[in-house]
């Protein structure tokens, strides 16, 4: 369904993406892991059309995003939910879900709003109050219903458990589980190994803006050489 | 009671002008609020609207009220493709840039106004320029009750597409969060451009208001914005409400400070207000903190 190869991407002529390539299938859950730094993130943006790849190839469904603007690409179904959650402090729980509709499934927005505050029911507690004053955890839910409200075909997530307490991170971990058996494809961008293999089919280690380690979940958690390569030790 | 009636008359005088006042301000704040620039070429824009308003009567004979139906939609669309095809492209996405920008317009707009008119100050004549309506005691002009009247509408609608529509609440989003609005779906470079649209059909509708009551030359349009400046700053940086209350609360300033200290000395109350609000409050009346 997403197929990236030989991905160049940086910041001013500074690449940070050194070559990576990694493809998720159809309703499949994978990770992509690594530290800090490693361009995890970088990766994302060149993905959704923040920033401009400077070579290789990304491809959804068999057409390449490649010089697509965000607003298109996630027009396609390929949706971001962005690092930092990035919602709308300024508007209520409940503003902020109807613009996730902005662009695409805006027939649906009744339909879907009912379906997120199923998947979340604190954001229907709080529909009616203002983003920024939501705590760490609801801001997340929030930033994930809006994506959920695009009907998204793949769905991007960036470090969904930044900043979440343990037991928060336990709970948004079980829930794109259940938002995944959905059939949903995801990308899960993560920097929590452990619980990211738990619930991940495969994943992809990054290290210096490329791909070191790739394979089934199930094989690499025991892999000796993700714990070394990953706290770098 | 003479006295009486001439406050009142003063007062009256004052909230009217503060609307059309706040008008003015309502196109600075949206930039503001959205952009988060300062817009340099707001007065330069109401000049040309008010020589629009000028053409259109002088020209092809059409009242102010009739050609603000014209000049609005033209003016949103200058305002759209100015910042969609010149302030955006030659900003490179620095906001230091588009200020910059917008200065170097109102230069070439207001230079451009004073090659093709002259500097000579000129007005209409429309019939309904000096009919009056009585109130109780007071006279009041009509087309400033029309200017207060259709301030209030503009600002209502504003507000309505503002908060109900999903152009709307685009807008909104980009305010705050520009990334997150284009993870969305929505273009950020068109709800730019459709805030200075929006900011450019405010002052286009002003200038319809003005006209009737008002003259104009090259460089009319900075005696404006100045005020207009002083009450985005007390109404708070990008509100709406903020804009409409603190155009009333200027205009009645003004006039009062008229009365009392003469024609002359008239804004010097506009600016003892600006350094006090700076001085005690400057997020504003209405203004979050930055």
């Amino acid at each position: 369904m997403l197929e990236i190869s030989n991905l160049v991407a940086g910041y001013g002529g500074v690449p940070i993406l050194r070559g990576v390539s990694l493809s998720v299938g159809a309703g499949e859950i994978v990770a992509v892991l690594g530290a800090n730094g490693v361009g995890k993130t970088t990766l994302n943006r060149a993905v959704s059309g923040l920033i401009r790849a400077s070579s290789g190839d990304i491809r959804f469904d068999g057409q390449s995003l490649i010089a697509r603007s965000a607003p298109d690409i996630m027009a396609a179904g390929l949706i971001h939910v962005p690092e930092g959650r990035k919602i709308f402090p300024n508007m209520s729980v409940f503003e902020n879900l109807e613009l996730g509709s902005y662009r695409r499934a805006r027939a649906n927005r009744a339909r879907n709003l009912e379906r997120v505050f199923g998947i979340f029911p604190r954001l229907r507690e709080r529909s009616g109050q203002f983003a920024g004053t939501l705590s760490g955890g609801e801001q997340q839910m929030l930033a994930i219903g809006r994506g959920l409200m695009a009907e998204p075909r793949l769905i991007i997530m960036d470090e969904p458990s930044l900043g979440l307490s343990p037991l928060l991170v336990e709970e948004m971990f079980a829930l794109i589980a259940r938002i995944a058996a959905e059939g949903l494809a995801v990308m899960l961008v993560e920097q929590n190994v452990v619980q990211s293999l738990e619930l991940a089919a495969r994943a992809y280690v990054l290290e210096n803006g490329a791909v070191v380690m790739a394979g089934s979940a199930g094989d690499l958690s025991r892999d000796p050489r993700l714990m070394t390569t990953y706290l770098g030790m | 009671m003479l006295k009486l009636d001439i406050f009142l008359s003063a007062l009256a005088n004052g909230l009217m002008t503060g609307a059309v006042y706040a008008l003015i301000s309502l196109g600075l704040t949206l930039v503001y609020g959205v952009l988060h620039i300062i817009n340099f070429a707001h007065g330069a824009t109401l000049t040309a609207a008010m020589f629009a308003v000028l053409i259109a009567h002088t020209v092809f004979g059409l009242d102010p009220y009739l050609a603000v139906f014209v000049l609005t939609p033209l003016f949103f669309a200058l305002g759209y493709g100015v910042q969609r095809f010149v302030i955006n492209p030659a900003s490179h996405g620095n906001d230091s840039n588009i200020l910059l920008v917008t200065l170097g317009l109102s230069i070439i707009i207001e230079n451009a106004l004073l090659a093709g008119f002259r500097s000579d100050t000129r007005s209409i004549d429309v019939p309904y320029g000096f009919s009056v309506v009585e109130v109780g005691n007071l006279f009041l002009s009509v087309p400033k009750l029309v200017a207060f009247v259709a301030s209030f509408v503009v600002a209502l609608l504003l507000w309505l597409l503002l908060a109900h529509t999903d152009t709307g609440k685009a807008i909104r989003a980009v305010a705050k969060e520009k990334t997150g609005a284009a993870l969305s779906g929505v273009n950020v470079d068109h709800i730019y451009a459709v805030t200075f649209g929006l900011g450019a059909a405010c002052l286009a509708i002003a200038a319809c208001l003005l006209m009737p009551t008002f003259l104009v030359n090259p460089r009319i349009g900075n005696a404006f914005v100045l005020v207009a400046f002083t009450i985005v700053v007390l109404g708070g940086m990008g509100s709406i409400a903020g804009a409409l209350v603190g155009g009333l609360i200027i205009g009645v300033v003004e006039s009062l400070s008229g009365l009392y200290f003469g024609e002359s000395l008239g804004q010097i109350g506009i600016f003892l207000i600006f350094i006090l609000v700076l001085l005690f409050r400057p997020t504003g009346l209405f203004g979050a903190k930055a």
